[in-house]
């Protein structure tokens, strides 16, 4: 068999790179992630005409080869590293027809580098509507590449661009620019000092942090031959070279490309005129956020109602056909909710990333960015937070991840920190049936008041979460300068391809992400819940029945209900939570809500499980939840456990607590510290706690 | 007297003169933010902050902190 050509796709955001990327892969792509960095790692097979194939590796958008965020050292990394086995053969630089000027910045660079370079010039049918033509002849002459002109929304171009792979050999591997020049002296001594390498990765290695082979960048930087130049002086060279890039590829488009600009005005200002309005901007941004919130809650409860059902119906089914004793019970009443618990989120997840990315393909979350972000900075965020801040009523996993592209890195910590405080979909099942429990499905106004209470809980969520930002912005002393630049690209449909496998690729990172997680705890909340230590647990049937002997009223079923419930209290799980229930006693809670909160830390979703799990309902059925928590007796106070006080206590501590493990190790990724995610969990539990003790003690 | 970036109307035009590039983001000269480049202010958001340009055929925002670095000559 043939050697694979290792293909890297590079380019701007916003270029279409992505698009490119699933045309030559079609659905034979799966993403991952580099080693020890949360950063995205896509790539695929491409079957190339006469029975060849490809390694796509679809690298994450740059601007330039100047690395300014995780994302975009990854590409350089991968670009100084020859040893590494996904160095490209050939590098596919994909460009935007539209703004070939500044995409060609990074294509200079990387062909500088001396790796063989294909130029993609995307969306070439948009090429006449706008008035632009293009030498491509000369401009291949004068790049020293091979230049396709492609448009991956027609599917147009890219056969050309496999045969293009297919005879990388054939390109040039020639310099655009020769940037030493800069500073000629500089260079001169850098290459007598490692007269082996390539002075233009010597060159990137020193103005980047990143290891490059053999030689890492403090050897060349503590070499004797030459001293290294400050910070300011680096930077000085940068500003240099880029301005050299651009006088080159100037020259080059001066004779390659014209532009008709009477064609050109054109949509995109009559768009922005609305969408980015001082008033009608904002009524749309909000008009449109109610529409994805109102979607998500009324589209997605019927798969959801589908997929309660079936998970119940399958739990009883193995309960029935499968030989009875602890396996079964372990299949039945561990595995089989624990899995439902992770499915049942699936439709709200892929709707919601279903709007984002709609948004974000259209270009129009960047005007939502231009629009919000003077507004957020009062509170110390940035308009780049938005998007976690909405993805974060999703899952704040993928939210925590979404705020890579803030340059700040005061903001971005401030948006890490606070994200979680918004009302992500797995308290939504607590909220619902606790809801259901204490507030009263009646009408004022017109408002149901349960509807009512859950649209306050959002509110609430948001506002806290922004209200912390305030704070912490006040508190956290990290000096930054403003490095906020966004790209305002333009308007464009959609593609469905790229929106379905966006929402696949996110909904299954949330699956196989938290949804192990949530499983392993299953597991262990069964086992716990089903052995204990002594003989109290292991003869409670003995215990119960002599207690009862002499009651002759008592039936048989509720004997076995007694017999369960004794055994419960004395199994690990039993004793654990007997234990903290003086801590949570105040605060209206027994101790099967103490175990309930326990496991929850785990995940939050885990609570209406752990009860179902607890009072040995053996189906996770709302309704059959419900009826058995009405009943419950507060051991303390008496009367019902579950009233108006301990309701709005229980929903508060979900609102604010730090709940989820899965969210604590993604934040310990991407701050590179335990830090944060520990003051995240000690603060916002303490903060739920007080909050719940205070409304507690109010209200009953 | 200086004008910047930021004393740029809606609509109107200018040409940018050299800056100090140690407070300038390299972000934002890879998109064309050089000497002797064309920029349009093209939308302003509430209190003038951020802005969107069209600098040297690149439509961006940037904050009115790093707009008031940079220094420009008004086309008519």
């Amino acid at each position: 068999m043939a050697k694979q050509i290792n293909v890297a796709l590079i380019g701007n955001p916003n270029t279409g790179k992505t698009s490119v990327f699933n045309q030559l892969t079609g659905l034979n792509q799966k993403v991952g992630n580099y080693p020890g960095i949360t950063v995205e790692k896509k790539e695929g097979i491409c079957k190339l005409p006469r029975g060849l194939k490809a390694h796509i590796l679809d690298l994450p958008g740059t601007y330039s080869l100047n690395a300014s965020s995780l994302d975009e050292n990854v590409v350089i990394e991968l670009l100084l590293n020859k040893s590494d086995k996904d160095y490209p053969d050939v590098a596919v630089v994909v460009s935007d027809v539209e703004n070939l000027k500044r995409n060609l910045l990074l294509f200079t660079q990387i062909k500088d580098l001396g790796i063989p370079s294909i130029l993609v010039i995307n969306m070439a049918d948009r090429m006449e509507r706008k008035g632009i033509s293009l030498d491509v002849d000369l401009l291949e002459e004068r790049l020293k590449t091979k230049v396709c002109l492609v448009s991956a929304r027609k599917n147009t171009g890219i056969n050309e661009l496999k045969e293009a792979i297919i005879n990388y050999r054939h390109i040039p591997d020639e310099p655009c620019v020769n940037a030493s020049v800069i500073a000629p002296e500089y260079f001169e001594r850098l290459k007598k000092a490692f007269p082996n390498q390539s002075i233009y990765k010597l060159w990137l290695v020193i103005t980047q942090d990143v290891n490059f082979g053999n030689i890492n960048r403090k050897e060349i930087t503590n070499s004797a031959y030459f001293e290294t130049k400050s910070h300011t002086e680096l930077k000085k060279l940068q500003h240099k070279e880029t301005i050299l890039r651009y006088q080159f590829i100037n020259g080059v488009l001066k004779e390659t490309l014209t532009v008709d600009s009477s064609s050109a005005k054109d949509l995109r200002s009559r768009l922005d005129r609305i969408l980015t309005h001082k008033v009608w901007g904002y009524a749309i941004f909000f008009a449109i956020l109610l529409l994805i919130f109102q979607a998500i809650y009324s589209w997605s409860s019927y798969p959801m109602d589908l997929i309660d059902e079936t998970f119940a119906f399958l739990s009883e089914w193995t309960k029935i056909n499968f030989p009875a004793g602890s396996f079964t019970n372990l299949i039945a009443e561990g595995i089989i909710p624990g899995l439902g618990g992770i499915v049942i989120f699936i439709p709200q997840i892929a709707f919601l990333f279903l709007f984002i990315s709609i948004l974000e393909e259209t270009g129009y979350m960047s005007r939502v960015v231009f629009l919000m972000d003077r507004i957020m900075r009062k509170f110390g965020l940035s308009g780049k937070s938005v998007v976690p801040l909405v993805s974060g009523t999703a899952c704040a996993i993928p939210a925590v991840m979404a705020t890579r592209n803030i340059e700040s890195w005061k903001e971005r910590l401030i948006t890490i920190l606070v994200v979680p405080f918004t009302t992500c979909s797995a308290r939504l099942p607590v909220y619902l049936i606790i809801i259901a429990l204490v507030i009263p499905d009646e009408s004022v106004w017109g408002f149901n008041l349960q509807g009512l209470t859950l649209m306050l809980l959002y509110l609430l969520g948001f506002g806290v979460a922004i209200g912390s930002a305030w704070v912490l912005n006040l508190i956290l002393n990290i000096k930054t300068r403003s490095q906020f630049v966004i790209e305002m690209p333009n308007y464009k449909m959609p593609m469905g391809k790229n929106i379905a496998i966006n929402v696949v690729e996110k909904t299954k990172a949330f699956v196989f992400g938290a949804g192990k997680i949530i499983l392993a705890i299953s597991i262990i909340l069964w086992v716990l819940a089903s052995y204990g230590p002594g003989d109290k647990f292991n003869n409670a049937q003995q215990i119960v029945s002599e207690q009862y002997d002499n009651q002759s009223n008592v039936t048989e079923e509720q004997l076995e209900e007694e017999i369960a419930s004794f055994r419960l209290k004395n199994s690990y799980i039993g004793i654990m939570g007997r234990g903290i229930e003086p801590v949570v006693a105040p605060l209206g809670y027994d101790w099967k809500i103490g175990i309930a909160i326990i496991s929850s830390f785990a995940a939050r979703e885990v609570f209406v499980g752990t009860l179902a799990t607890i009072y040995s309902v053996g189906s996770d059925e709302e309704e059959t939840i419900k009826n058995r928590m009405a009943a419950e007796i507060n051991p303390i106070l008496g009367g019902p456990l579950f009233t108006f006080a301990s309701g709005i206590s229980l929903l508060l501590f979900y609102a604010f607590a730090m709940q989820c493990m899965s969210t604590l190790a993604i934040v310990k990724k991407e701050t590179n510290s335990w830090k944060w995610p520990v003051l995240q969990l000690v603060v916002m539990t303490l903060f739920a706690y007080f909050v719940a003790l205070a409304a507690f003690q109010l209200l009953k | 007297m200086i004008r910047t970036l930021a004393d740029l109307k809606r609509g109107e035009r200018g040409i940018i003169k050299e800056f100090s590039e140690e407070n300038i983001p390299l972000k934002l000269l890879e998109m064309g933010c050089l000497p002797g480049n064309e920029v349009e202010m093209l939308q302003l958001a509430p209190f003038k902050d951020p802005m969107y340009l069209n600098i040297n055929g690149s439509h961006l925002a940037i904050r009115r902190e790093i707009a008031l670095l940079i220094e420009i000559d008004l086309i008519n």
